[in-house]
């Protein structure tokens, strides 16, 4: 269960939003929406607790994030608008080094096997620089498959991928939701998820 | 996962060790030219060594900092590490230990050689590599406070030498003082002992402010 | 007695017109406390026996890197406060006591080399003192510095706060550590006053000046509080027009 009451956001001197509520059951999908600056990274930031919100508190099954600390990291997995790889490493390295700091460890298999649902295989063993901008994306979403964390928080994650690959990123949050996961996505696209819980949250300027 | 984030950056500087030669070069190019400013004369040559080769080890662990955050940050695998579920104070120390091994130790085993154009003993070029082995982890220590906190700034490799630089006068004092000691044949454990008293201190809190400081620059 | 509710001054809005009637409270005894303090020094107290008219400089001296000091822990204490406690105003103190601990560090520097030039023949003696005094002036810049170099004021009040908090807890090790090397390297150091056995009027301008020097610190930092004040408000204005 993810709550928040009466969130409010100050980057810098300027308010991007306040008073946000919301209350997402295990099971539900949230999409933020909203026109380029009007705080939609900002939400996600603030309910992965990298930024402090100016008003109002996110509970994460009744307690507050703030006072959970690295104990909600355990719940949550975030993929922002950068994918978070090391340009250095392959997919397999990449995704094995992210699953060792949360402390899981996955074997060399594991890790090809999880790329290769994602649609990576045969490109495991190449460096992430010589990748395409898609098959970046794909690695970090692959992330999501190592942890099973009930909460995602996914921000642009459709873009620069190609109509396989948002089929993919589709059945997965679907899969995620019929296991009782939480999503809260930021995106202009539709979902058309078949979900039966679903709130959308309109962020204007 | 202490293990994983350690081995994570030493991969990572394997495979762009070009950075990390480069500032062993610098050290050992930086050290070189002294003698050519200062003049050949050998006694002159060894009284200074030791400053020398202190001030030099101090700006090429400065120069390494700039690899400890600013790419995780640039890639956003930095912000990955925020959120991984263990103290960031853990992440900060596996960062900082990596880059003492890449950074610090090779530059504590190359003083010697250095030690040799500049005439000292025997002695002395071995207090000199302990002194360093101790002192440059606190140099790394204090300094990821300052590479945290001008994280994407403007100016920010500048920036951090004017934050850090002040911090580092004690451990510059300390060793050089060591290596002094050494060279008139007065005690050196003293001085060696504060250095190691200065490494504890900034064990406890240096990664802690260095993990506030991480949190701010990432908001 | 009416009760005074201090947390309505905690804000920045109101407190600036609560600034601007304090400045003349402080700026004006501390305009009085200077001529008298500098009158006593100059003409009341007596000339040194070693030192001539020459160590009258202390009068400036001796305060000035008394501020330095007190003013670095003072603005580490408001900056811990404001970023312990989200408080907007005490981040704002934070900055405004920098530059004036800046301009009284570099003041102790400059007067202290005047000093040494007839003193000890030199401008500039590498003293634990003076050493200690320099990289104290080092970490104000630094502070400054950081500060400057940042866009967003929330993160520029916080960076400084850790920066501050870091530095206070390395002052102690920093004035130990030059301590201990001048110590080392005795040929350097020179003894700044034999025992200070201080005339009654030599002790007396000097604590007029302290407390001048108190004042005009006051002063000053509540001209420069109110300056940050209008500037983060104008620039909140800025953007809340942009934003519309």
């Amino acid at each position: 269960m993810l709550e928040a009451t009466d969130l409010g956001c100050v980057r810098g001197d300027r308010r991007l939003f306040s008073d946000v509520n919301f209350r997402l059951s295990p099971g539900s999908l949230f999409q933020v929406q909203g026109p380029n600056g009007s705080g939609k990274t900002s939400l996600l930031r603030l309910i992965c607790g990298l930024l402090a919100p100016a008003e109002g508190h996110i509970r994460w099954q009744g307690a507050n994030i703030c006072s959970l600390g690295e104990d909600y990291f355990t719940s949550l997995s975030y993929i922002g608008h950068r994918n978070g790889l090391k340009e250095e490493l392959t997919p397999t390295e990449n995704l094995r080094v992210t699953s060792g700091l949360a402390g899981s460890q996955l074997s060399q298999q594991e890790a090809s096997s999880i790329l290769g649902k994602t649609g990576l295989s045969g490109r495991e063993h190449l460096p992430a620089r010589l990748l395409s901008e898609g098959q970046r994306r794909r690695t970090a979403l692959a992330r999501l498959l190592t942890c099973r964390t009930p909460l995602w928080v996914l921000d642009e994650v459709l873009t620069s991928l190609d109509s396989s690959a948002i089929r993919l990123v589709r059945s997965l949050i679907e899969e995620h939701l019929n296991r009782g996961g939480i999503a809260v996505i930021a995106t202009h696209h539709e979902l058309d998820l078949s979900t039966d819980s679903f709130q959308r949250l309109d962020l204007a300027l | 996962m202490f293990r994983w984030i350690v081995l994570r950056d030493l991969t990572l500087a394997w495979k762009g060790r070009v950075d990390v030669l480069s500032t062993l070069f610098f050290f050992l190019i930086a050290v070189s030219l002294f003698p050519l400013g200062i003049g050949p004369e050998t006694n002159l040559l060894r009284l200074v060594a030791p400053g020398v080769v202190w001030v030099a080890a101090l700006l090429a662990s400065m120069l390494a900092l700039g690899r400890l955050f600013a790419n995780d940050y640039q890639d956003g695998t930095l912000e990955q590490l925020l959120l991984t579920p263990q103290p960031l104070y853990l992440v900060v120390l596996g960062k900082v230990l990596a880059l003492w091994l890449v950074s610090g130790v090779p530059l504590a085993l190359l003083s010697p050689v250095l030690g040799i154009q500049f005439g000292l003993s025997g002695k002395a070029l071995l207090v000199m590599a302990v002194s360093l082995l101790l002192g440059t982890p606190v140099l790394a220590l204090v300094g990821s406070i300052g590479a945290a906190l001008t994280l994407g700034l403007r100016g920010g490799g500048l920036l951090i030498s004017i934050l850090v630089l002040p911090l580092y006068v004690p451990v510059l004092i300390f060793g050089a003082a060591a290596v002094d000691a050494s060279m008139v044949g007065s005690g050196v454990q003293g001085s060696l002992s504060l250095l190691g008293a200065l490494l504890a201190l900034s064990l406890v809190f240096a990664p802690w402010a260095t993990a506030a400081a991480l949190r701010i620059s990432l908001e | 007695m009416a009760r005074i509710n201090w947390y309505k001054y905690a804000s920045p809005t109101n407190f600036y017109p609560f600034a601007e009637k304090m400045i003349p409270w402080f700026a004006f005894p501390a305009a009085v406390l200077f001529i008298v303090g500098l009158y006593v020094g100059f003409f009341v107290a007596p000339s040194d026996f070693q030192q001539g008219d020459a160590y009258r400089i202390i009068f400036i001296h001796v305060p000035a890197a008394w501020m330095g000091m007190l003013l670095y822990v003072l603005m580490a204490i408001y900056a811990a406060i404001g970023w312990a406690f989200n408080a907007r105003l005490s981040s704002m103190m934070a900055s405004a006591i920098s530059i004036t601990g800046a301009m009284f560090t570099f003041l102790s520097l400059v007067t202290g080399s005047l000093w040494g030039k007839p003193t000890w023949g030199t401008w500039w003696v590498w003293d634990a003192r003076l050493t200690s005094t320099l990289i104290l002036l080092f970490l104000y810049i630094g502070f400054i510095s950081l500060q400057a170099s940042i866009d967003d004021p929330r993160r520029a009040d916080r960076a400084g706060a850790v920066l501050a908090i870091v530095g206070v807890i390395n002052v102690p090790i920093i004035y130990f550590s030059v301590q201990w090397w001048n110590t080392l390297h005795q040929g350097a150091t020179i003894r700044l006053l034999g025992k200070p056995t201080m005339a009654p009027p030599m002790l007396a301008a000097m604590l007029i000046m302290l407390a001048a020097c108190w004042l005009y610190s006051i002063a000053v930092v509540l001209v420069r509080l109110r300056y940050i004040i209008i500037e983060r408000e104008q620039n909140a204005a800025r953007a809340a027009e942009v934003s519309v």
